[in-house]
């Protein structure tokens, strides 16, 4: 990981230390709501501010913070932010927001959010807590899209809404997967991304926790 | 400092404070944007009506638009118009609820799988409310993953079907959400609810492989259990149980008093 830098903690969650692809969280709205790039887009943009804002907070407040109730103090920050995204968006995105339906209000349990208000919010100033906020954020949303994109493409042949594949059902040709449109092909796309982000950033690759041991005769008991 | 901010007087400030200051933030939050939120719920309601009418196209001036159409509360065991609520703010699920209100359906009845259903109903009409070019009856009943939603136009022979939309659904996307295809919808218009005009049983059904005669729609391929809960909940909502009564008002072949007292088979979809 690069020093602690504005530069640093904006750029490198989207590739060198992505929320999603390295460390594993956030998985489960990153399955459910990218069946369509413009809510993903949405949804990108709400843990942003959510992620970025928390982490302001938590920080202003760091030095007050008593340990010993430290986790509920950042979920009840986050749990506030996230109804105020929710609010904002059925007054002011109403269609997205039914479409989004009750993943926003799971965005108190997305790790992403508690992990960075816990692990770098509380230790650094507001300033660079909230930069680091934007980049996990950004992290979150490059990987959203890119799923968004390759479902919704393959799934509905369409990219934000526009055709790009007609489809039988339109009257076209292209013959949609429907499974890319079920949760769980987002897992076969996170896990392609994964893989190809670990070929190019060879050091992502984990050391194995334990060493296979090779073949060996069967010894009678002592 | 950490031995002053563990003390239990400082864990027990902040919380206090923390707690105040979230609270105050969420309820400015939800208090200054309800009437926005209000407007865009109503604003889909009858954007919803308008569109299941034909009557919608993108960008234009919703509220204006509905000036032609009336809403009227039906009571459904008598087919009769009812001023006791008021059309604006009658709730049909929480008529559903109140015992009063509403009833019970026992297991051969409840082909729309509800369990209890409203004695009334807030339908809308469209052009003159004694003389309606159209009528719009709002319909629910379980899909294959949860309630569907939606509303159903009948021109004003009560028996030939304009149009139909879901405008709340948990199907499976590519799928049964395909219900709301534009391109599947359209073949609802001009579809007959009654195979003749003294039928009290609706014949109205989704079918697999081509619909072959005026009140048969093709089912979504893919999507039978989807199909078959749209099937069952029109057999419902457009027999004497549901709307059946009230639509015997504008069909030419039955009596309406006749359809009060008629006793319909409901046979579901399996």
């Amino acid at each position: 990981m690069s020093a602690v830098t504005p530069k640093g903690v904006l750029t490198t969650p989207i590739f060198n230390n992505n929320p999603i692809a390295l460390q594993v969280l956030g998985i489960c709205s990153a399955l459910a709501v990218t069946t369509s790039m413009s809510v993903s887009l949405v949804m990108a943009l709400a843990v942003i501010s959510v992620t970025a804002f928390s982490n302001l907070f938590v920080s202003l407040i760091r030095h007050h913070i008593p340990s010993s109730i430290r986790i509920i103090v950042q979920m009840t920050i986050i749990a506030s932010l996230v109804i105020v995204v929710d609010q904002v968006l059925k007054a002011y995105a109403y269609e997205m927001s039914k479409q989004l339906s009750v993943f926003v209000g799971l965005i108190i349990t997305n790790c992403i959010v508690m992990g960075r208000a816990e692990g770098f919010a509380m230790q650094n100033s507001p300033g660079l807590s909230f930069l680091d906020g934007i980049g996990n954020g950004l992290g979150y949303g490059f990987i959203l899209m890119t799923v968004g994109f390759v479902r919704e493409l393959l799934g509905s042949g369409s990219v934000f809404g526009f055709t790009i594949l007609p489809t039988v059902q339109d009257g076209g040709w292209y013959v949609p997967n429907g499974l890319l449109l079920l949760p769980p092909s987002a897992f076969f796309i996170i896990g392609l991304i994964i893989w190809a982000l670990r070929s190019t950033h060879p050091e992502q690759v984990e050391a194995n926790e334990f060493k296979m041991k090779e073949n060996t005769q069967p010894k009678e008991a002592v | 400092m950490a031995q002053s901010n563990n003390s239990i007087k400082k864990i027990l400030t902040v919380a206090f404070a923390l707690c105040i200051v979230c609270s105050v933030i969420v309820s400015t939050a939800a208090v200054a944007l309800r009437p926005k939120q209000q407007l865009n719920q109503e604003l889909d309601r009858k954007t919803n009506i308008l569109s299941v009418a034909n009557l919608y196209e993108p960008g234009m001036d919703v509220e204006s638009a509905f000036g032609e159409v009336t809403p009227r509360v039906v009571d459904m065991r008598s087919g009769e118009y009812t001023d006791e609520f008021d059309p604006e703010t009658f709730d049909h699920f929480q008529a559903a609820r109140d015992p009063a209100m509403g009833r019970t359906l026992s297991g051969d009845r409840d082909i729309a799988g509800l369990s209890r259903v409203e004695n009334f109903a807030t339908v809308y009409l469209v052009g003159d409310p004694e003389d309606p070019d159209q009528i719009i009856l709002p319909i629910r009943g379980q899909g294959l993953w949860g309630l569907m939603r939606g509303f159903m136009s009948v021109e004003g022979d009560g028996n030939t079907i304009v149009g139909i939309t879901y405008y709340e659904h948990s199907e499976t996307p590519g799928l049964g959400a395909e219900v709301n295809n534009p391109r599947w919808q359209a073949q609802w218009e001009g579809k007959k609810i009654f195979s003749d005009e003294a039928d009290l049983a609706p014949a109205i059904h989704l079918t697999k492989g081509g619909a072959n005669d005026e009140t048969e729609i093709d089912a979504l391929s893919g999507a039978t259990l989807t199909s078959n809960g749209v099937t069952n909940m029109l057999q419902f909502w457009l027999s004497p149980e549901g709307f059946g009564t009230y639509l015997a008002r504008f069909r030419s072949g039955v009596d309406h008093e006749e359809v009060q007292e008629a006793d319909v088979e409901l046979e579901a979809e399996a």
